[in-house]
C-alpha cells in the first residue's frame, strides 16, 4: 500500500495519477497535505504539482471520453465526497484500460460512483445559483456567504458574472475561507478573513448601504405573503430548501427587530 | 420609496397574486447584453414556500382593484378587503432591488382589471418597457395578458416579455358562467389566438433573420382551477389538450381551489384543497408532454376520472396488463417509458446501460428506477422473472401495501369510520 500525498487541487491530482502509473504503485491510498490521516506502516509518496504531468493525464482522459464525461470528473473531483480521489482513480484506470468509451457503462460501480458524485456537485452547484443572498454595502459591493457542501465556487463564477455584469459581487464560502470576487471585469479568487456573523444589527448599520435592511425585510414580507397556510408541507418545504443553507438565507433569519 | 407603504402594498398585492400558480422562469432566450443586469436561461428556484412550492419569480398584482365580480377570486369586486396599487416606478424599483440581490430570476405580473381591459394593459406594458428599455434588465418577465386588451397592446407585451398568460380560470364554459357571469372562453380564446398565431410568426421570421426581434420567446401557459366546480378529470385533461395541440402551449397548470369565499356556489370554507388530485392531474400532464401518452389513454368515457390512490402511468399498465411484460434489454425507449416507476432519465440510463451487457435486476436497482413497482412489468430476456400469473387488483394491492404513500393519510381516514 501506497498512501499518495497531494495539495488537494484537481492539478495535484492528476500528477498524482500520472506518478502512480510513472511508478507503477500498486495498491492506493489518497490524502490531502495533512498528516492526521497518514496510514502507519506504509510507504508515502508526495506529489508536487505539475502542470505538464496533469495535462498529460487529461489529454489522455479528453481522447476516450465525451465532452460531458470529461468535464463530469471535474465535477465528481469537486463534490469533495468520501473517498472520491481512489473512486475517480479506479474511474481513470477503467477509461484508460477500455478501448471503447465506457462512461455509460452505469452497472461499472466505479462508473455508476463518479456518475452519483457528478450529479451531487450539480445539485448542489444549481442550488448556489439559487441560494445566494446579496447584500449591499456602503461601498456599493454585493456580497454574499455560502457554505456548500461541495466545492462550487468554481462552477457558479460565469453563471454570476453573466447575470450581474454591471454590479462588484462577491460570493465567500465561510468552509473553505476562500471567495469569488467581480469587479466589473474579471472574477478572480480572493482568499480573506471574514467576519461569520454579518447578519447582526450592528453589521448591518455599519457596513451596510442604508437601504439594505429595508431590502431585507421586504423579502421576508413577500416570503410570508406567497405562503398559502392551508397547503402546509413541511416536508416538501425542508427537502426543497435544506436546514444547513437556512442561516445564510434571508428568508429564514428573522427581522432585525425580533433579533438580538 | 415610502418605505412603510410600499411594505403594505407589496403584503397585499403578493398576498393575492399567490393563486396564481405559473412559476416556471426557464425556456426564454434572452441573454444580458451590453453589461447590462440579468440573463436568463434555465430557470432557478430561488426559494421555496412553507408549503412546498417554488419562488422564482416577484410574483405580484399591479393592483387588487377589480371591476369583475368572480366569486373564486380573492379580488373579486364584492370581497370586503384592503385594497392598493403598486405605481409602474415601484415595481420596477422592487424587481431591480430584488433581482440584484439574487433573491428572484425576475417579474410575474399580473392585475385585477381597471378601470377597462386597455388601461389596465397598458399599465402592465409600460413597466415591462422601463424595464427591459431604461434598465436594461434582462431577466425572466411573465406578464398577464388581460382579456379584451386591444392587439396592438397585446402585440407590444409580447416584444418585451418572455411569455404571456391568459387563464382560462374554469375547464367548462358552463362552470365559467356559474362563477364568473360577466366573463366567457371566447374573450380568453381570442388573445391565445392571436399571441399563437404572432409567436408562429416570429420563429418563422428567426429562421431567415437571426436578428428578428424576441416575441413572448418562452411561449405562452394558461391555467385552470381545479375542485371549485363539478368537472371531471376527462374534461379537464380535454382541455389541456386542446390547449397543448391546438394553442401550442408550454405549460398548462392546474390550481386546486382553496376556498376563500362564503359563497354556496363554491365549497365550503374549510373544505381541505384537493392536493392529492391536483397532484395526479399534474402526473397526467407529464405523461402526454414527455412520455408520449394521448389524453384518451390516461382518462375515457369509461373512465372519467384519475385513479386518486396510485399514478396515472400504474393505472394504465394495470389496465393494459397485455402489453407487458417489457423485455428492458430489447425494447423501444417508447415502450420502456411506459413501466411504471421509471422516468424519462432512467428509461434513457437503460438504454445507453444496456449495450455494455445484458441488464439485471440488481443493476436496474442501482440505475435508481422505483423496482418495487416496476418488478411487475419487467422481463430480463429469459428466463422471465415476471410473475404472471398475478391479477391487476392483485398487482396494486401488492405495490399500495408496499410504498408508503405521502397521501395515506387521506385515505386511512376513511377506514377509521368503520
Amino acid at each position: 500500500m501506497t498512501q499518495i500525498i497531494y495539495d488537494g487541487s484537481y492539478e495535484g491530482w492528476l500528477t498524482a495519477v500520472f506518478e502512480i502509473y510513472e511508478y507503477k504503485f500498486k495498491d492506493v491510498a489518497f490524502a490531502k497535505d495533512e498528516t492526521s490521516t497518514a496510514l502507519l506502516f506504509c510507504n508515502k509518496h508526495f506529489v508536487d504539482t505539475d502542470h505538464a504531468k496533469a495535462d498529460r493525464v487529461l489529454n489522455g482522459l479528453q481522447k476516450r471520453l465525451s465532452n460531458s464525461g470529461f468535464s463530469n470528473l471535474y465535477y465528481a473531483f469537486l463534490s469533495e465526497m468520501n473517498q472520491i480521489e481512489e473512486t475517480l482513480f479506479r474511474y481513470v484506470q477503467y477509461v484508460l484500460a477500455s478501448r471503447i468509451n465506457i462512461e455509460q457503462d452505469f452497472s461499472n460501480s466505479s462508473v455508476l460512483n463518479v456518475q452519483k458524485a457528478m450529479q451531487l456537485t450539480g445539485k448542489e452547484s444549481h442550488r448556489m445559483k439559487a441560494f445566494v443572498r446579496f447584500k449591499l454595502t456602503k461601498d456599493n459591493l454585493y456580497y454574499a456567504i455560502v457554505e456548500p457542501d461541495c466545492n462550487v465556487l468554481p462552477l457558479i463564477e460565469n453563471h454570476f458574472k453573466n447575470r450581474y455584469a454591471d454590479q462588484r459581487w462577491l460570493i465567500y464560502d465561510a468552509k473553505r475561507k476562500y471567495g469569488i470576487y467581480y469587479d466589473l471585469e474579471n472574477v478572480s479568487t480572493v482568499e480573506m478573513q471574514f467576519d461569520a456573523n454579518s447578519s447582526s444589527s450592528k453589521f448591518l448599520a455599519e457596513i451596510c448601504d442604508d437601504n439594505e435592511e429595508f431590502f431585507q425585510s421586504l423579502w421576508r414580507n413577500y416570503f410570508k405573503s406567497v405562503n398559502i397556510e392551508s397547503r402546509k408541507n413541511t416536508k416538501l418545504h425542508i427537502q426543497h430548501m435544506p436546514k444547513r443553507y437556512w442561516k445564510n438565507l434571508t428568508e429564514k433569519i428573522p427581522d432585525l427587530k425580533s433579533r438580538k | 420609496m415610502v418605505h412603510k407603504r410600499v411594505m403594505e402594498k407589496l403584503a397585499i398585492l403578493a398576498d393575492a397574486a399567490k393563486y396564481d400558480v405559473s412559476c416556471s422562469s426557464s425556456q426564454s432566450t434572452r441573454k444580458n447584453k451590453d453589461k447590462g443586469l440579468g440573463d436568463t436561461g434555465h430557470g432557478i428556484c430561488h426559494a421555496y414556500t412553507e408549503d412546498g412550492r417554488c419562488v422564482s419569480l416577484l410574483k405580484i398584482l399591479l393592483t387588487n382593484h377589480c371591476i369583475f365580480d368572480c366569486a373564486y377570486c380573492v379580488s373579486r369586486k364584492s370581497n370586503d378587503i384592503k385594497r392598493a396599487a403598486f405605481t409602474v416606478q415601484e415595481v420596477v424599483d422592487l424587481t431591480i432591488g430584488f433581482y440584484r440581490r439574487n433573491y428572484i430570476e425576475g417579474l410575474f405580473l399580473s392585475s385585477g382589471i381597471f378601470d377597462n381591459p386597455d388601461f389596465t394593459m397598458e399599465r402592465l406594458v409600460r413597466i415591462v418597457k422601463k424595464l427591459r428599455l431604461e434598465e436594461n434588465f434582462n431577466g425572466y418577465i411573465h406578464l398577464k395578458a388581460i382579456p379584451g386588451a386591444s392587439e396592438e397592446l397585446l402585440k407590444e407585451a409580447g416584444l418585451y416579455a418572455d411569455r404571456l398568460s391568459v387563464n382560462v380560470e374554469m375547464p367548462t364554459e358552463k362552470s365559467l358562467k356559474l362563477l364568473a357571469p360577466d366573463k366567457n372562453h371566447k374573450d380568453v380564446i381570442q388573445p391565445m389566438e392571436y399571441l399563437k398565431n404572432e409567436i408562429a410568426g416570429y420563429k418563422e421570421e428567426k429562421k431567415s433573420n437571426y436578428k428578428a426581434p424576441l416575441f413572448a420567446p418562452a411561449g405562452q401557459s394558461t391555467q385552470m382551477v381545479i375542485g371549485a366546480t363539478q368537472e371531471n378529470d376527462l374534461e379537464i385533461l380535454g382541455m389541456a389538450n386542446y390547449f397543448y395541440d391546438t394553442m401550442q402551449m408550454k405549460r398548462v397548470y392546474y390550481s386546486g381551489y382553496v376556498p376563500i369565499s362564503y359563497d354556496n356556489r363554491l365549497p365550503a370554507i374549510g373544505t381541505p384543497v384537493p392536493m392529492i388530485r391536483e397532484n395526479r392531474l399534474y402526473q397526467a400532464d407529464w405523461l402526454m408532454r414527455f412520455y408520449g401518452f394521448k389524453v384518451n389513454e390516461i382518462v375515457g368515457f369509461d373512465q372519467p376520472n384519475l385513479d386518486l390512490d396510485i399514478d396515472p402511468k400504474l393505472g394504465w399498465a394495470l389496465r393494459n396488463l397485455n402489453q407487458f411484460p417489457v423485455d428492458i434489454n430489447t425494447a423501444d425507449l417508447e415502450l420502456i417509458l411506459r413501466i411504471p416507476g421509471i422516468g424519462v432519465l432512467s428509461a434513457k440510463k437503460i438504454v445507453a446501460a444496456r449495450k455494455f451487457k445484458k441488464l439485471q435486476a440488481t443493476d436496474l436497482q442501482k440505475l435508481g428506477i422505483a423496482y418495487s413497482r416496476s418488478k411487475y412489468f419487467l422481463a430480463f430476456a429469459s428466463p422471465f422473472q415476471l410473475r404472471k400469473d398475478l391479477t391487476s387488483a392483485q398487482i396494486k394491492e401488492h405495490i399500495l401495501n408496499f410504498q408508503k404513500s405521502k397521501y395515506q393519510n387521506n385515505f386511512s381516514n376513511q377506514l377509521a369510520l368503520f
